[in-house]
């Protein structure tokens, strides 16, 4: 699928413009609730908006391969930003849950961590993510070698947790909980059968062309 | 910053409905820069039925003496689901709405079914009241209420000796109430409540028709909502068309959809945590954004003990909560 690719100098920039206006709703929305214009109950405002982009970030995290695979673009370039992205957006909403909600009322917090079970199942894909953004950087990827890939798997996990805290979070779950739980589940259902397309693919090019040259695998 | 904040002050000083208006008018031609959205309020018949007008009430006695949750808050922070689930919809979604003409039918175990219209509602002695008003949510709000003892109507219907309990509905009008439409409906309509008898007569129960000087904005549950301050908000129930006498308990919505975390009595009780989030304490909506300190603990039937706790004589409200 031809699509103007953006020409590789650009591409460390691009990243970059990614990390920057990835943060721009928490920066945005700080600077509203701390100068007493968001409307109503500024701290759970940002808290949610928080918790959203998160699991935004992680969707789109978890979409990148599959957009390679089908539509053949390729943006893994941006995949570590974006994992990094929902790590720092999870990271934001659990600060601004303890010390603008709770008011560092570690027994409170506590009591939540171990009574709740949204919040368990939450704190449980946050304590998962923090090895993941640990890892997100070359060194660790030359050093843990496969057990990377193996590692990084966690993601289908904690984005499960994500979803499921949130759907278990609200008062009725509406659209939105379904969207975004179903978009999750869809993303990681792919991976079950992506092997399956992958060959299905792959046979239906050989066939159709004389050339059946093996294609690399990209994993 | 242009939030008003007000001080506490008794509520025979809250500030008058003339500034209220030239305050509002002053905003709304600073934000439309133009005579486009400032003509409509020089002729209010014109397309503004759901823009409150003034509401005259006597001083009804009752004030907590705390600081007035600021209007902007009270009308833009709703849980009112017939218009969406988002706090900010209510009041996003709810400009279609008429609520006039309006009638409240009564009925049941009664010896005088009778339709009220509103005229009918207003005769029966408007009342200005400075309640809390605590949400299931752990926030909380001190609202001046505008609206007659609810008991005022129980009299003209004349229930029977039998009769136990009275149920409450709210309106169903999808094509004015967007939260009713579409493929995902949230909630089983019409959004039902029910209060005991002699809940519902207790004094400090009321039906409210304005508040803040000012009939009742649509996100507020216009034009006639039920209001008990002792009770979590959801008891609360909005834009009611409907009250019948019952003999049985009647249904409330959320008790219907979770009865482990919403009970039918919904007595707010910080000893009593909801499954997901601890009563004890609540966030006083509008007192400093992130930083300011509003945070305070919960009062057992929110502060009204003293007149209600004996309704509630021999009962275990870790039971019925
Ligand atoms: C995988 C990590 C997490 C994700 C993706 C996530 C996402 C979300 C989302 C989307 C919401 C709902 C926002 C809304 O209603 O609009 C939420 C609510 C919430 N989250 Fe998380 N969260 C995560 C981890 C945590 C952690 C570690 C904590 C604290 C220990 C936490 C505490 C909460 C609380 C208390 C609420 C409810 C706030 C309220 O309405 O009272 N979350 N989260």
């Amino acid at each position: 699928m031809p699509l103007p690719a953006l020409p590789k100098r650009y591409h460390p920039a691009s990243i970059w413009a990614l990390y920057a206006v990835g943060l721009l709703p928490a920066v945005w929305t700080f600077y509203l609730g701390a100068t007493g214009q968001l409307i109503g109950n500024p701290v759970k405002i940002f808290e949610h908006l928080l918790g959203e982009w998160a699991l935004r970030f992680m969707i789109l995290t978890l979409l990148i391969s599959p957009i390679r695979d089908v539509l053949g673009i390729n943006w893994v370039r941006y995949r570590r930003a974006l994992g990094l992205l929902a790590f720092w957006y999870v990271a934001m909403h659990f600060l601004a849950y303890m010390v603008l909600d709770k008011r560092l009322a570690i027994d409170v917090i506590v009591e939540d961590v171990f009574k709740r079970w949204f919040i368990t199942i939450g704190m449980a894909g946050f304590v998962l993510l923090i090895p993941l953004a640990l890892t997100s950087n070359r060194w660790s990827i030359r050093r843990l070698g496969p057990g990377w890939n193996k590692l990084h798997r966690l993601i289908y996990p904690i984005a499960a947790a994500g979803a499921l805290h949130y759907c278990l979070s609200v008062k009725v779950i509406g659209p939105e909980q379904l969207i975004y739980a179903g978009l999750i589940t869809i993303l990681i259902a792919w991976r079950l059968v992506r092997r399956h397309y992958m060959d299905w693919k792959r046979g239906k090019r050989q066939s159709s062309s004389e050339l059946a040259s093996a294609i690399p695998r990209a994993d | 910053m242009r939030r008003y904040r007000p001080t506490a002050i008794p509520g025979s000083e809250i500030t008058p409905e003339a500034s209220y208006l030239q305050r509002r008018d002053i905003l709304r031609l600073g934000a439309a820069g133009g005579l486009a959205l400032a003509a409509p309020l020089a002729s209010p018949s014109l397309s503004i039925a759901a823009e409150p007008e003034p509401l005259a009430a006597a001083p009804g006695g009752y004030d907590p003496g705390e600081e007035l949750t600021p209007e902007a808050d009270a009308t833009s922070y709703n849980n009112f689901y017939e218009f969406g689930t988002g706090k900010g919809d209510p009041k996003a979604r709810s400009g279609d709405f008429n609520p006039r003409p309006w009638s409240i039918k009564v009925d049941g175990m009664v010896g005088k079914p009778a339709e009220f219209d509103l005229d009918a509602l207003m005769a029966l002695g408007l009342e200005e009241r400075t309640y809390r008003m605590r949400c299931v949510e752990a926030w909380s709000m001190v609202i001046p209420w505008i609206g007659f003892p609810l008991a005022a109507l129980l009299d003209k219907v004349e229930p029977q000796g039998s009769a136990k309990y009275v149920a409450f509905e709210t309106i169903v009008r999808a094509q004015e109430m967007p939260g009713q439409r579409g493929a995902f409906q949230p909630l089983d309509w019409p959004y039902v409540e029910g209060l005991r008898l002699d809940e519902a007569r207790h004094p400090l129960t009321i039906m409210a028709m304005g508040l803040y000087g000012k009939t009742l904005p649509n996100q507020n549950g216009a034009p006639v909502r039920l209001v008990v301050p002792w009770k979590y908000g959801f008891k609360g129930i909005k834009s009611i068309v409907r009250m019948t006498l019952t003999e049985e308990q009647p249904a409330s919505t959320w008790n219907r959809l979770a009865p482990n975390e919403y009970g039918f009595y919904a007595n707010v009780n910080p000893a009593v945590d909801h499954p997901r989030w601890s009563q004890a304490k609540e966030n006083r909506i509008g007192g400093g954004g992130f930083f300011g300190s509003n945070e305070r603990p919960t009062l057992p039937f929110n502060g009204y003990g003293d007149e209600v706790a004996s309704l509630y004589d021999g009962m275990d409200l870790t039971v019925n909560f």
